[in-house]
């Protein structure tokens, strides 16, 4: 693992000037993938706000070959170009040894391309997948998607007089991901630089296919101050919000076990798409009913780490 | 060398001997047998092929991108709702000026759903921005599958290649294969193209296009269809020096003195052959004329050559839900709009959802285009043949 120092001198890939907003969480994570990555990479990219605001012709901001076709099939996108990778490889006609790395939003992971996710890893492509995880769909405009967070306010799932944001709980992907029986899958968030990095080199180094799950933070989804993107994503993990963990060959690690479990409360009321909630007349039942399934799903998480 | 082989066999057949890189294929409902056959012959070692099982048609052709974007040779084939789930990709691999040679067995697009031959599924395509070549047999079939590697990759635009479903794809021809060393003699290696394996020139591919450039983009690969025939029929007139066969952009058959032709596309317009030799030992001046090449639409052709007859019949497997007609149909009414002599034309509309045509049907309506001729008259110019009405 490399320190931060050395870490530092090693070239951006993802160039400056690109069209993020202040504090975005996504350019922060693929930045310290691509400096983790310790072999060459191809990058794919969904249809997106990634692909949005670091590709606007004639400008590109990435140093790295990257492709971009459609929303729903980063997945078999890259899985072709792996795929046309091996071919030409084995062919003599190409030399260099070169990974693959697919950046999904949440939307076009968890709804739209989870089908092509499914099939690519079925099949066993030597690709690391990462799904920059901000929990809405953030470039169309703040709508729900299946990895929004319960009584989260969308533009699709919106704070109305009856119903307090999005009804129902977030589907947990990376569960999903691990049922493939993939070699290697893990959660990280762009708050842990190191474990993030880890995680990076140890899915380039399997010799199929691998997933990891960054939570992101979107300032402006999410409605907190843009140089918060950090705190804030630091919190979700000490409230066990966003668990970091891996599945490495059938065994489930936790990287990091808060000694004690902040309540969820911290972590919603430092956020806009949660306010409501505390204007809420049941605003202690929904945080009481938040923390519970928190709770569930740690407590699951622990028992599968033994 | 000669043998029997039915047209998914044809096809598949052509697809072993280029041993392209990569093919990735799906089997929707309705499947075509093309890819089946080719992986067994991935399966027995039979070519270098790295073949890509996916989960969809619509991963299929975002597979095919990949790799194409890669720098591989890369073929696939599919049918119907297949095709259909591809479109949104279709225009991206054309629009992205990728090589991709896709073998298509032509069938209904549901609903009802149905399986058999009709042209509605590379019609709704026609405007994806590949050249699409329609096929009348197994022969031409995997002649032009050859053909549309070396077009692709000149033109830098995807092929599709198409047969007849079932009439075409399951029916058993005789036909002239050629040596394997040959074929890959004539396709040799696929011209380098900016990649994305060419690690130290990273490229970027399919970013976001605004107002400023988009068109320009887009009046570009216009550019590449416009300009992509003489692409085409150079390569049919190499192939007629090497191969000895020749397939031109539109084909025809006994129309230099015909007073009156019918039009056609794929399966139709051998049976219409036949009708025409019929026809003509009765002493009655028709001819045919076979759409090949449906795009580019090779128009000032068209327009030259349908001028000189007194009236047209045009069959189209396929109609445009519009209240205009057929797409052949359609299309010829539009470049007939700068003709200097515009002959009547009237459309019939057939054989959707694999309905048989017989030769009475056709013969029937070369008598019609007959009497149109000499009377000059449409009453209906869109009818529908074969069907209970």
């Amino acid at each position: 693992m490399p320190s931060l120092k050395e870490l530092i001198k090693k070239q951006d890939l993802l160039s400056g000037g690109h069209r993020a907003c202040a504090g975005c969480g996504a350019t922060i994570i693929v930045r310290q993938v691509l400096l983790a990555a310790q072999y060459p990479v191809v990058v794919g990219a969904s249809t997106g706000c990634l692909e949005v605001v670091t590709t606007i012709f004639p400008y590109t901001a990435w140093k790295v070959p990257f492709i971009h076709s459609a929303f729903e099939n980063v997945a078999a996108t890259i899985a072709g170009v792996e795929t046309g990778y091996r071919a030409l490889k084995e062919k003599g006609k190409i030399k260099e040894e070169i990974r693959f790395i697919a950046f999904g939003g949440d939307g076009g992971t968890y709804d739209i391309g989870l089908q092509a996710l499914s099939g690519a890893i079925e099949r066993g492509h030597r690709m690391l997948y990462i799904c920059y995880n901000n929990q809405a769909y953030m470039n169309t405009g703040i709508q729900r998607s299946s990895a929004t967070p319960y009584c989260a306010h969308t533009t699709t799932s919106p704070a109305g007089k009856v119903i307090p944001g999005k009804p129902q709980f977030r589907k947990d992907l990376t569960e999903i991901v691990i049922a493939h029986d993939i070699p290697y899958a893990a959660q990280a968030s762009l708050a842990y630089w190191n474990d993030l990095t880890k995680k990076v080199q140890k899915a380039l180094e399997v010799d199929g296919p691998s997933f990891i799950n960054v939570l992101s933070v979107c300032p402006l989804g999410w409605g907190v101050p843009s140089d918060m993107t950090v705190e804030i994503a630091r919190l979700a993990v000490e409230t066990c919000f966003w668990p970091l963990y891996e599945y490495e060959n059938g065994k489930y690690i936790i990287n990091r076990k808060p000694r004690e479990k902040k309540p969820i409360e911290e972590f919603l009321k430092k956020q806009n798409r949660f306010r409501h909630i505390f204007r809420h007349p049941d605003r202690d039942k929904i945080i009481a009913r938040i923390q519970k399934e928190i709770d569930r799903r740690w407590e699951r998480l622990l028992k599968r780490a033994g | 060398m000669i043998v029997a082989r039915t047209g998914n066999e044809a096809m598949a057949e052509a697809m072993r001997q280029v041993n392209p890189d990569v093919v990735a294929a799906y089997p929707i409902t309705p499947a075509t047998e093309i890819v089946q056959i080719f992986s067994s012959f991935v399966h027995d070692g039979l070519v270098d092929t790295k073949f890509v099982a996916v989960e969809s048609e619509h991963s299929a052709m975002s597979a095919c991108i990949g790799a194409a974007a890669a720098g591989a040779r890369v073929m696939t084939g599919t049918a119907s709702q297949g095709l259909a789930l591809m479109h949104e990709m279709l225009f991206i691999a054309a629009a992205l000026r990728l090589p991709i040679v896709l073998c298509v067995v032509n069938r209904s697009l549901s609903a009802p759903i149905n399986i058999h031959c009709d042209h509605s599924d590379t019609l709704a395509s026609r405007d994806s921005g590949w050249i699409q070549i329609y096929t009348e047999n197994s022969q031409e079939a995997y002649d032009s599958v050859i053909q549309a590697v070396k077009i692709s990759e000149r033109a830098l635009l995807p092929v599709m290649v198409t047969i007849d479903g079932f009439i075409i794809s399951h029916g058993m021809e005789r036909i002239d294969i050629l040596d394997d060393r040959e074929v890959r003699e004539y396709l040799g290696e696929p011209p380098k193209r900016p990649n994305l394996l060419d690690i130290d020139k990273p490229i970027t591919m399919g970013p976001l296009d605004l107002q400023d450039y988009f068109f320009e983009h887009k009046r570009s690969e216009i550019e590449g269809m416009n300009t992509s025939l003489p692409h085409i029929e150079a390569v049919a007139r190499e192939y007629k020096e090497r191969f000895g066969r020749y397939y031109p952009v539109i084909d025809t058959y006994r129309i230099d003195d015909a007073e009156v032709a019918v039009m056609a596309m794929g399966s139709a317009a051998g049976t219409a052959k036949v009708v025409v030799d019929r026809m003509r030992e009765k002493g009655k001046k028709v001819g045919l004329i076979r759409m090949r090449v449906v795009r580019p639409f090779p128009k000032n052709y068209l327009k030259e050559l349908i001028q000189g007859f007194a009236a047209v019949g045009i069959m189209d497997r396929s109609d445009t839900l519009s209240t205009l007609g057929g797409h052949l149909y359609v299309e010829t009414r539009a470049v007939l709009y700068r003709a200097s002599h515009q002959p009547p034309i009237k459309n019939y509309i057939y054989g959707l959802g694999g309905r048989d045509i017989s030769l009475e049907e056709i013969e029937e309506i070369f008598e019609e285009v007959l009497e149109i001729g000499k009377s000059g008259k449409v009453t209906e110019p869109v009818v529908y043949k074969g069907v209970r009405e």
